[in-house]
């Protein structure tokens, strides 16, 4: 029997079930059915108060800012996060939708730490941070892609960062050495962007893919938008190039520039004047509120944002093709 | 170093030259948001044209001359030689491929341990920061861990407030005792006072080169615990005008990190 040697003390926010994972996978629609909707619609009919929800990439990388920014205009509350992120979980944060958090980061990167994540926890208004790396985070999406309920890193060991995870060190059965345990993460929701998919759901990436793949096969639903909507012959001529098969997907959103203002690689630059607006104004409440109700709440959908954003400007943020100048598909 | 600056620069332009001296050409390096990533790029340009750089979310030998602002930005693997997912770099790390690992944090301990998550008590902090994310497991797998900081006695401690990324942990013997790949570790810690190593017995930070300008007394006074002297501590040369010219014309010509 395979010994514990010690465990984090953080609670296990979603103890994983892989059985009635299987039997929720059996159940999904396998049919070719044309999942294209809006925003509005997708988070409404996928998105629950209370759901655990992830997104991918994060931040200011091809991230899905037009579904997050749905999710704070519907209010959908008391979310339960896994946190790898930027900007897009700064505007949950910064709305006090989140209850929960599974952690490995949430900053700013060059622009430092997150005053709406600072707020919400040092305020207590998130009851649990639960503290993971970025190897582990990844990992325990992996396992669910897997099937099993756990993954073996050897990262974390030794550390804080385990002592306030829901981890386990055991002796490993071949090696006796310590290696650490993650479990597997079924999310509730999963929001990606991406940059093609056609009407029921698959989906191609260019560029890196960050932990696209692992996360879509962890979530019981998954949401996705898309730069352009193209034919299903695109992906059975390239059939290598999908890296989520439809029979995942449950929502199909086209939304051009929906990582605005973070970049989407090969399509648009980030737009560093917004990001620093958001900087400035997630420093305090009130300014949190004002930069939130006139990005999200008076704005109608992502049209309407794009449209105020200005359509001149974000022209000047396109940019054409890969590093040799070369169409993607 | 040739021709050392006739200008003057800034501490985060002396980071930069330090921690781009210390990255070797044809090794791997696990480069981390910020200073490391301007390194590198500077490192490329002057002594290290095969630098091949490791992004956390996927980009691996990409020629950094477009500064990247995220480490899963486009910059990260701009003619790189692949660009995949976070899995396949934090398995190339955990099967030992990545020699050097680039990172920060807010508070270092005399092991060299990091923390990048909290000041003060995890559960009530006086301030929440970003926490681990792939610092954790560079610390864990990459051979030689370099640590780039600003030095003060707020930040170089006896004790740190939580350990995000393990150095030696509670010194000689305890990386392996926990599990983590042997032979791994803290190699240096620069800082705009000086450049850091590890006593190979004891495990504790040594001092091994002050910056120019700096006295050995001022890296002791800034350091809160019992500091080790490497047997002769060496003198760091300054930024050269090559190095400052590139950092500032072509590496961050729009000055958004110097």
């Amino acid at each position: 029997m395979m010994q514990v040697i010690s465990e984090g003390i953080g609670p296990l926010i979603r103890p994983p079930d892989l059985n009635a994972f299987r039997e929720w996978n059996r159940q999904k629609p396998k049919a070719l059915i044309d999942k294209r909707m809006t925003e509005a619609e997708a988070i409404a009919r996928f998105v629950h108060d209370g759901d655990y929800l992830g997104t991918e990439l994060y931040g200011t990388v091809r991230c899905p800012m037009s579904l997050v920014s749905e999710v704070v205009r519907q209010g959908k509350k008391d979310l339960l996060i896994a946190g790898q992120g930027v900007l897009e979980l700064d505007m949950l944060l910064g709305a006090s939708l989140v209850r929960e958090l599974d952690i490995t980061y949430i900053g700013l990167e060059v622009y430092g730490v997150s005053n709406v994540l600072r707020r919400e926890v040092e305020s207590g208004r998130i009851l649990n941070c639960v503290e993971w790396s970025n190897a582990a985070f990844a990992l325990r999406f992996k396992a669910t892609a897997m099937g099993v309920p756990f993954a073996p890193l050897r990262s974390m060991l030794g550390t804080d960062t385990l002592r306030y995870s829901s981890a386990k060190v055991v002796e490993c059965p071949f090696t006796g050495e310590p290696i650490c345990l993650v479990p597997a993460l079924i999310l509730d929701v999963g929001l990606i962007h991406v940059h093609r998919a056609d009407k029921y759901g698959n989906a191609q990436i260019d560029g890196i893919t960050g932990f696209a793949a692992e996360m879509a096969r962890s979530c019981k639903r998954l949401i996705i938008s898309a730069e352009e909507i193209v034919d299903t012959e695109d992906f059975r001529r390239r059939p290598d190039r999908t890296i989520i098969p439809y029979y995942l997907v449950d929502a199909v959103v086209h939304a051009p520039f929906a990582s605005h203002p973070g970049e989407m690689c090969y399509v648009h630059k980030r737009d560093e004047a917004q990001i620093k607006e958001w900087v400035n104004a997630s420093t305090k409440p009130e300014t949190t509120q004002t930069y939130l109700e006139k990005y999200i709440y008076s704005v109608k959908n992502h049209q309407e944002y794009l449209e105020k954003i200005g359509w001149e400007h974000l022209d000047t943020l396109k940019v054409s093709g890969d590093s040799n100048g070369q169409p993607c598909i | 170093m040739d021709s050392p600056a006739s200008e003057s620069y800034t501490p985060t332009e002396l980071l930069i030259c330090t921690s781009a001296r210390l990255m070797t050409d044809n090794t791997t390096a696990f480069i981390g948001t910020g200073i490391p990533m301007l390194a590198a790029s500077l490192a490329q340009r002057m002594h290290a044209p095969n630098l091949v750089t490791v992004f956390e979310f996927g980009g691996t030998g990409a020629i950094l001359d477009q500064l990247p602002m995220a480490v899963g930005g486009e910059s990260t693997f701009h003619r790189a030689i692949s660009a995949t997912g976070i899995c396949d770099m934090m398995e190339t790390a955990q099967r030992g491929f990545i020699e050097y690992g680039f990172i920060g944090g807010a508070q270092i301990d005399a092991y060299g341990n990091l923390n990048s998550t909290v000041i003060g008590d995890h559960d009530h902090p006086k301030v929440r920061l970003p926490g681990s994310g792939g610092g954790n497991d560079v610390g864990s797998h990459c051979w030689k861990t370099i640590a780039i900081m600003r030095q003060d006695t707020r930040r170089f401690l006896e004790k740190i407030d939580f350990i995000t990324t393990p150095g030696y942990l509670t010194g000689p013997g305890a990386r392996e005792a926990a599990g983590l790949p042997p032979g791994t570790g803290p190699y240096r810690v620069v800082t705009n006072l000086a450049v850091l190593g590890f006593h190979p017995e004891t495990r504790r930070m040594q001092l091994l080169a002050t910056q120019p300008g700096v006295t050995v007394q001022e890296v002791i006074d800034n350091t809160a615990f019992a500091l080790t002297l490497a047997e002769t501590i060496a003198i760091n040369p300054p930024p050269t005008d090559e190095e400052l010219q590139l950092l500032r014309k072509e590496i961050d010509k729009d000055r958004l990190y110097i």
